[in-house]
């Protein structure tokens, strides 16, 4: 890696294609929520590609390619078309895909990415619509053993949208880092599941070696089939090692495709420039083109969440840590819920912020990590978690007594202040409750006493601990503690 | 009574009316026409006798109930183009030989939504490619004038149906002069209205930007009655105008006096036949004779290259439209391959006919990497160039009068196996269909016993007044209701 990076410079560029969550298809009243159904069930003549059919634009898809494009700092097209890309498979049901060519919906943007301590601007070349393919399911016949494959029409013209960025990535971890944060966004403005492992959120790589200080672009190699964020990373880090490698051996690069092996750990040639296709695109001529008025991209701006960049600024104006600020942002509902925690605790706001930080990310996220949770799954509400903080932070009830009421309540859904008083787990921080139970344990424990004497100070703690069990964990520490000290002194 | 088949939709509806016969005894009529003339025209590829039947009672129950429409127990034929649910539609192809569609075209529904009664389905060059309806897979159509001779294509059926009175009226397509051409060889009034003017749902597609449904009739009134019931908005068609639909009846036995025709010179050429002229000189002056003012100083320069321009977008268009008939999902399939791919490809070679092949190989060529700047998006500009001129025309004249034919119908055969030839017979429609305006073909005599036609374009969506032309006009010149036999 190392001679790599001294000696070239790799440049990468990524190409994701990402489903849209509308109710029905791009083209057609179909819905578009096929999860789970039966095959070939939610298809009508439009997506079966029948002679005569014609598309109609599903305007919620325009509305949310164009959240896309202004979260990602676009511009909006105030003009621009459907193109017809000619290919022949059989998952295609036209024979063409309605897409978008020179003209796409969303063109020059930028996303923001992190890596190592340092922020870089990301180009976003463009972001523009098309529509998704039917599904190939490639069978082997039980008897005769020969191979034969059926299709699901059912993924036929939902809505897909297509980010490609510029060729501004330097490392696998940066290409990674912007695959994280895209999707990032796209779940914040609720476009899109962009989940990898389920194929609705689908990513090609674009990578090229160059020396150290051309200018000039190296030939570049397209990268597909890959799953998962860490095969994404991987294939580039292999890449860019073959390519590297091949550099060395004074190999020239081909242009070409290839595939990533997750098993082997490797990228494999699927096809050269030679054998690409001609896709032969030209404007649809079923659909005008379309026109998005300033005033509609406007609009839709006003209609934008908060995006986690602005987000975690705010959190960190608010005193919290980088990575209280980058966990607590890391999707839209965690925000929100720690939002509504720290709101309905109605401190000094940084006293809150922290505070809330501290549940949501410590008790909170434990109690979600141990059963593989999400925070929509979290059955505490804002308000009810808050009543628990405040009890702790206002010495009601002790820290580890707070623990364990969370406990009761994300079991029963009881509200805090309720299960306290049931179960009398109040705090005592009264002298005069507690001066009896102190004077049991120094009675009771010679020894630690006799230590603490000798000048062990830390055996108080032991003495402490043994008013604790007595009290159940309600005694106020470092009242028991103050207690402690001032009798040990006056038997002295 | 006898040989209702012989009457208009209009003076049929009069009849039904005034419960002089019911439909079915109108559709059996047509029906035994159809028995007794089809061995020699074949203007269909299918009959829906039974279906038609079916639809006369249901007819003759809307008279009852008094929901009937001009249109409600006529005798229609349907190119088989237009995607009727449950009744087989091939596009003239072997590819679609067994396609039963599971739903309507918009315009078969607004047809049976008026009551209207189909025949059959007629005859067409396979994927209305063609101007002589000998490029179907069903066989030729012969003109009923004159058996041996072509009826002008692509809606040879259509036409041909309505001339020899297997049916009162028809829907025909013209993507560059399919209905008007046929109209004109077979004695028809046809009529391409404006692009968006009816809706493409369910249109079988051949060439998107320039493919219009449209009506051919005996006379102007029933074609503008046609077009009403089949004009207007559909939400399934993006391309389709949304403004409402005019009422076209208004345009009718109107006078034209003062109305300003232009004749461009660029359409009087030397292939013209000299009978053609004669009557094209006849019909011009009897335009003048009704107070009309026809200026032949008109020049539409551009005129030449809409031939170029049309065979270029066109076949274009049609090479991605007719992708998807590769035998997987529908229609002919040859599965004797050892793979998918070697069965996609035989599919197409035996599915398709020759000419449909051709405009699928020009249109490929067309949008290939490196070509389609100079060829593709250079006759995107020239159409762009069309319209101007024919926009420029508009601003002095109310509507453009041209032959709508440079020839009368020619011998079956004679121009199979020259496509050129067979492409300069629409060189006096094409341009209106390149520039998206209406424009409507009347009879205007005959010339060596075969009928000629008259053309007259019209302004966007100006329907309307190419009607009130072609109305006036038919009713000076008297050719009108002509049935060949």
């Amino acid at each position: 890696m190392t001679a790599i990076a001294t000696k070239y410079e790799t440049v990468i560029g990524l190409e994701v294609h990402c489903q849209l969550i509308t109710r029905s298809k791009m083209f057609c009243s179909c819905s578009a929520d096929y999860s789970g159904a039966e095959p070939n069930t939610h298809v009508c003549p439009v997506c079966l590609g029948m002679p005569g059919v014609l598309p109609v634009i599903n305007e919620r898809a325009i509305e949310y390619i164009t959240m896309t494009g202004l979260a990602l700092n676009c511009e909006i097209s105030e003009f621009s078309k459907f193109d017809r890309k000619n290919y022949p498979y059989p998952d295609l049901m036209k024979g063409y895909q309605i897409s978008q060519y020179d003209l796409p919906v969303c063109h020059d943007g930028w996303l923001e990415i992190e890596v190592d301590d340092e922020r870089r601007r990301i180009g976003i070349e463009r972001v523009h619509m098309e529509e998704d393919t039917a599904r190939l399911l490639h069978r082997t016949d039980a008897v005769t053993g020969e191979g034969y494959s059926l299709i699901d029409v059912n993924r036929s013209g939902t809505p897909l949208m297509e980010i490609v960025s510029r060729p501004d990535m330097r490392t696998p971890a940066e290409a990674r880092e912007y695959l994280v944060r895209l999707r990032q966004i796209l779940r914040y403005i609720g476009v899109s599941d962009a989940n990898m492992e389920e194929g609705n959120f689908r990513c090609d790589a674009n990578i090229s070696l160059r020396p150290v200080g051309a200018e000039r672009l190296g030939t570049k190699v397209e990268i597909k089939n890959m799953n998962s964020f860490r095969a994404v990373h991987d294939a580039i880090a292999f890449e860019e090692i073959r390519q590297a490698r091949m550099l060395d051996a004074g190999e020239r690069i081909v242009q070409e495709t290839r595939g990533w092996v997750d098993e082997r750990g490797e990228t494999v040639s699927q096809r050269t420039k030679e054998e690409a296709n001609d896709y032969r695109y030209f404007p649809e001529p079923d659909l005008p083109p379309l026109k998005l008025s300033r005033a509609f991209a406007e609009a839709v701006r006003a209609k934008l969440p908060e995006l986690p960049a602005a987000k975690k600024e705010r959190f960190l104006a608010l005193r919290l840590s980088e990575h209280e600020a980058t966990a607590l942002t890391e999707d839209r509902e965690r925000a929100a819920y720690f939002e509504g925690v720290s709101a309905a605790l109605g401190l000094e706001p940084q006293r809150s912020a922290k505070l809330a930080a501290n549940w949501v990310l410590g008790e909170v996220a434990r109690w979600l990590n141990a059963g593989q949770k999400e925070i929509v799954d979290f059955p505490l509400g804002p308000e009810q978690l808050a009543g628990l903080a405040r009890l702790v932070e206002d010495g009601k009830v002790t820290p580890n007594v707070g623990k364990d009421v969370f406990e009761k309540m994300v079991t029963n859904g009881m509200d805090a202040a309720a299960i306290v008083e049931a179960e009398g787990l109040a705090q005592i921080s009264g002298e005069d409750d507690l001066v009896e139970a102190v004077r049991r344990a120094i009675a009771a424990n010679q020894k630690a006493v006799d230590d603490y004497r000798a000048g062990k100070d830390a055996s108080i703690k032991f003495l402490v601990g043994q008013v604790m069990r007595e009290t159940r964990g309600r005694a106020n520490a470092q009242v028991v503690q103050g207690l402690l000290e001032r009798e040990l002194q006056e038997n002295d | 009574m006898s040989e209702l088949w012989r009457l208009t939709a209009h003076e049929a509806h009069e009849g039904l009316r005034d419960e002089q016969f019911t439909s079915v005894e109108l559709t059996q009529s047509v029906l035994d026409r159809i028995a007794a003339v089809e061995p020699k025209v074949h203007a269909y590829i299918t009959l829906t006798a039974e279906l038609a039947l079916e639809q006369a009672r249901e007819a003759d129950a809307k008279f009852a109930s008094g929901t009937a429409t001009p249109l409600t127990g006529i005798p229609v034929a349907v190119k088989d183009l237009i995607v009727t649910k449950g009744v087989r539609t091939t596009a003239g192809s072997k590819i679609l030989e067994n396609f039963i569609p599971p739903y309507s075209s918009h315009v078969y529904e607004n047809l049976r939504r008026a009551g209207a009664v189909m025949v059959g389905k007629a005859n067409m060059d396979e994927f209305a490619m063609g101007s002589s309806t000998e490029h179907s897979a069903y066989g030729p159509t012969h003109n009923p004038w004159q058996p041996g001779l072509v009826p002008g294509g692509s809606s040879g059926g259509s036409a041909a149906a309505v001339a020899a009175g297997e049916a009162l009226v028809a829907l025909g397509s013209d993507t560059g002069g399919s209905i008007r051409q046929p109209a004109a060889l077979c004695g028809n009034v046809g009529l391409d209205p404006t692009y968006g003017r009816v809706s493409r749902f369910g249109i079988v597609a051949f060439g998107s930007s320039l493919d219009q449904v449209g009506p051919i009739g005996r006379d102007v009134e029933d074609v503008a009655t046609m077009l009403q019931c089949i004009g207007g908005h559909d939400p399934r068609d993006s391309t389709s105008n949304p403004e409402p639909m005019p009422d076209m009846r208004h345009y009718l036995g109107r006078d034209i006096k003062g109305m300003k025709i232009g004749v461009p010179k660029e359409y009087f050429i030397a292939g013209m036949e000299p009978g053609v002229t004669a009557r094209i000189e006849e019909a011009l002056a009897t335009l003048e004779s009704l107070g009309a003012t026809v200026d032949r100083s008109l020049s539409l320069p551009s005129t030449d290259h809409a031939l170029a321009v049309y065979y270029i977008i066109a076949p274009s268009e049609a090479s991605a439209n007719l992708a998807r008939y590769d035998g997987v999902k529908y229609g002919f399939s040859d599965r004797s391959g050892p793979t998918m791919w070697d069965n996609m490809e035989q599919t197409r070679a035996q599915g398709f006919g020759n000419e449909v092949k051709r405009r699928i190989m020009l249109g490929t060529y067309a949008l290939s990497a490196g070509y389609y700047d100079a060829y593709y998006l250079k006759a995107q500009k020239v159409r762009t160039v069309i319209n101007n001129e024919f926009a420029e025309a508009f601003a002095r004249y109310d509507v453009i009068v041209t032959p709508t034919s440079p020839t009368v119908a020619f011998p079956i055969g004679a121009k199979v196996d020259d496509p050129y030839a067979m492409y300069l017979n629409d060189i006096y429609t094409l341009p209106a269909s390149v520039a998206g305006l209406p424009a409507v073909s009347v009879p205007c005599g005959f010339s060596e016993g075969l009928p000629v036609g008259l053309q007259i374009i019209g302004n966007f969506f100006d329907e309307g007044r190419i009607l009130q032309v072609a109305s006036a006009y038919e009713q000076a010149a008297g050719f009108r209701n002509l049935l060949a036999g």
